[in-house]
């Protein structure tokens, strides 16, 4: 699957490989007797290989699944099927004393910096709760300089150990959140959508400082998100989602400059421009038929219900290339046939039948 | 688990240090960063000392604390501020108003309403106590696990605290003490400790469900806590607001169900002193008589007048923001 990404190839062999991975979530009627009705396929068959010291940016809009695929990166629920190796050793099953012992290495920065700080602990006990789980990584009598210094690498007072969440800010609460999963010396972050609940000012700190963070500690980051522009600033390679399964997925430059996934080209097409007259271009160019694959692309109708998804493509009920093939054939996420071995930034894994580039690529 | 692993590098450290006592350059080795921690850790705070240093600076606090523990210390000891005996009653003087040395009166079998309203506490205060200390923590408990695991076991103890809801308590009261036959503190304690928890369970188990769902849950189980860690760490300190404060009235409610027992025949028995049955004895002859009613009701008001503003102290030193 790897081999297909070429000249960009991010440092580093896999640290973390998904194979596959599903979380059905079952929709179960009654009380005391409970019996499944169905289910929402929230994840539905997921691959995708995360490289030593890269980010792999996922997007996708809201209830895709991308919180989903985090929380089972971080067992923090039971994949339905499908496996996570972490150093060639599937974290999925693990449980007790293992699972504790993975959880050292991977961990995760939420998106809400509100929520997920208990208000009732201090900053110190907040930061310095990974040394109490895992006694192992500092001794007792260092903890609190480990915690200070922590404050410290994120940018903080080392003096505010004594304070209360709800004293801070949002981008330093995030600071915090960040100090917390940086404690055990993890090799890998999951950041959930870590700036999209912050102002547009605070979010370019805390993403610089998680670049900062990244080069000084060799993290690899999985950084969720739904701003496209954000991701790209962050990411090296982009993986988009839509309902339960992975759209596209290539380096920073494939995505964003060549994509051949209708639904990548769309998402694309809704990214604001902050320049009156480019906009103006586009808009020009949407009228010249937006079928034809110049300006900004209406999606119709709504994403359909996860309890009960499209058969074939998931993105054939909106997309303006759909054929019966789409409904009757799942396509693969693969290098699409046509540009096997062109060589061209269009070479990456797409998972559509008629993948095709777009004659417009503006920068996002 | 996280104990006994974190003791171990404790453990080490002396040992060392006794084994190197010759060699006094490593000795000093240990000494200087534990020296220099111990005041740093004297400032580290957590919840609950800063809890205490924000009731200490309370006038709320010491007022009803001190309230509190003078109903106790007379509850112990009633000897202590009346000199008679509350069973020594004079029909002649049925109902009198105050007079020397019988400062609130006497009611209508003539017994001395000060002695009876000191001698009263300890029944009325022990049963409000008890009765709220085992409804708290049976209900606390039972609710809490109830939410924080849930499935099955929560069905259940809904279903069965559903049925216990569907009692009408003085219904219950009836058969079950004079099924019991005692009519003492313990079994009308028992009593309401058995009708009551439900109340405070489905307010914890709704607690401890919009606490568990909280990131700071999640973000704890993301690091490998345990659930006692979760429970007690992150959601219980979250979830007991609401439990106090519920506490705290219902304490007044279960003084008050204590009187109507005993009013009903079925809770304390004559021989007993408590302010329910004195106020229950009182209540008819309110137009005649008012200082019968109004000494031992006045008593039973500022005990859940002391017991409630506690609570309510106790619930805002445990909320940070509040500070």
């Amino acid at each position: 699957m790897t081999d297909t990404v070429k000249g960009a190839a991010p440092a580093g062999e896999p640290i973390l490989q998904v194979r596959n991975l599903v979380k059905h979530f079952p929709l179960t009627r009654g009380i005391v007797f409970q019996k499944q009705v169905g289910a929402v396929k929230a994840v539905d068959g997921i691959s995708f290989d995360l490289h030593r010291g890269e980010t792999l940016g996922i997007v996708g809009e809201s209830g895709c699944g991308k919180s989903t695929v985090a929380k089972l990166l971080m067992n923090l629920e039971r994949a339905t099927s499908g496996e996570v190796f972490y150093k060639g050793e599937d974290i999925t099953r693990l449980s007790g004393r293992a699972l504790k012992a993975v959880r050292r290495n991977i961990q995760m920065v939420f998106q809400d910096p509100y929520t997920s700080l208990n208000p009732r602990m201090t900053v110190g006990d907040i930061i310095g709760e990974p040394f109490d789980i895992h006694p192992e990584v500092a001794p007792k009598g260092d903890r609190r300089k480990r915690v200070q210094e922590l404050l410290d690498v994120v940018g903080l007072n080392p003096e505010y150990v004594n304070r209360y969440p709800h004293q801070f800010s949002g981008g330093q609460r995030q600071r915090i959140g960040i100090a917390r999963g940086l404690a055990l010396n993890p090799e890998i972050i999951i950041c959930d959508e870590p700036v999209s609940a912050l102002d547009v000012s605070v979010q370019a700190q805390v993403v610089n400082l998680m670049e900062k963070l990244q080069d000084e500690f060799g993290l690899s980051y999985i950084f969720i998100a739904h701003d496209l522009s954000i991701v790209r600033h962050i990411s090296d390679r982009v993986g988009v989602m839509y309902l339960g399964r992975m759209a596209e997925i290539g380096t920073d430059a494939e995505i964003y400059e060549h994509p051949t996934h209708p639904y990548t080209q769309a998402l694309l097409s809704a990214v604001p421009v902050p320049d009156p007259q480019a906009r103006e271009q586009r808009a020009a160019g949407a009228d010249s038929g937006a079928a034809a694959g110049r300006g900004r692309i209406i999606l119709s109708g709504d994403v359909p219900s996860p309890a009960d998804p499209p058969s074939g493509c998931r993105f054939r009920t909106r997309c303006w290339k759909a054929q019966d093939r789409c409904a009757q054939e799942q396509p693969l996420l693969a290098v699409p046939e046509v540009f096997r071995g062109s060589g061209t930034p269009a070479e990456h894994e797409s998972a559509c039948h008629f993948a095709e580039e777009r004659a417009t690529a503006e920068a996002a | 688990m996280p104990e006994t692993t974190e003791t171990t590098p404790a453990a080490t450290t002396p040992a060392t240090t006794a084994a190197d006592t010759a060699a006094t350059a490593t000795a000093a080795g240990p000494v200087t960063p534990a020296g220099t921690a111990t005041p740093e850790r004297e400032k580290a705070r957590s919840l609950w000392s800063d809890a205490w240093h924000d009731l200490s600076r309370k006038p709320m606090f010491y007022v009803s604390g001190l309230l509190i523990l003078f109903l106790v210390v007379i509850a112990i000891w009633p000897g202590a501020i009346a000199s008679g005996n509350p069973l020594a009653c004079d029909l002649s003087k049925s109902q009198m108003g105050p007079t020397s040395g019988h400062p609130f009166g006497f009611d209508t079998q003539g017994c001395d309403v000060y002695t009876r309203t000191v001698y009263g506490a300890r029944a009325s205060v022990s049963v409000g106590i008890f009765s709220t200390v085992g409804v708290a923590v049976l209900g606390s408990l039972l609710g809490g696990l109830a939410g924080f695991f849930g499935g099955w076991w929560d069905a259940v103890l809904s279903r069965i605290s559903d049925i216990f809801f569907g009692i009408p308590i003085l219904l219950g009261g009836v058969v079950f003490l004079s099924v019991v036959k005692g009519g003492t503190v313990t079994t009308v304690s028992a009593f309401m400790i058995l009708l009551g928890w439900p109340q405070i369970a489905r307010i914890a188990r709704g607690a401890v469900i919009t606490a568990k769902q909280q990131d700071y849950v999640q973000a704890a189980k993301a690091l490998g806590a345990s659930n006692t860690r979760m429970l007690l760490r992150h959601i219980a300190p979250n979830a007991l607001a609401p439990i106090i404060v519920v506490a705290t009235i219902a304490l007044g409610t279960y003084i008050s169900l204590e009187a109507t027992l005993s009013f009903l025949g079925v809770g304390l028995k004559p021989p007993a002193v408590s302010w329910g049955i004195d106020i229950s004895q009182a209540s008819d002859q309110i137009r005649n008589a008012p200082h019968m009613l109004l000494w031992p009701a006045g008593a039973l008001s500022i005990t859940v007048l002391a017991f409630i503003m506690l609570g309510d102290a106790v619930r805002d030193a445990l909320d940070p923001k509040l500070r």
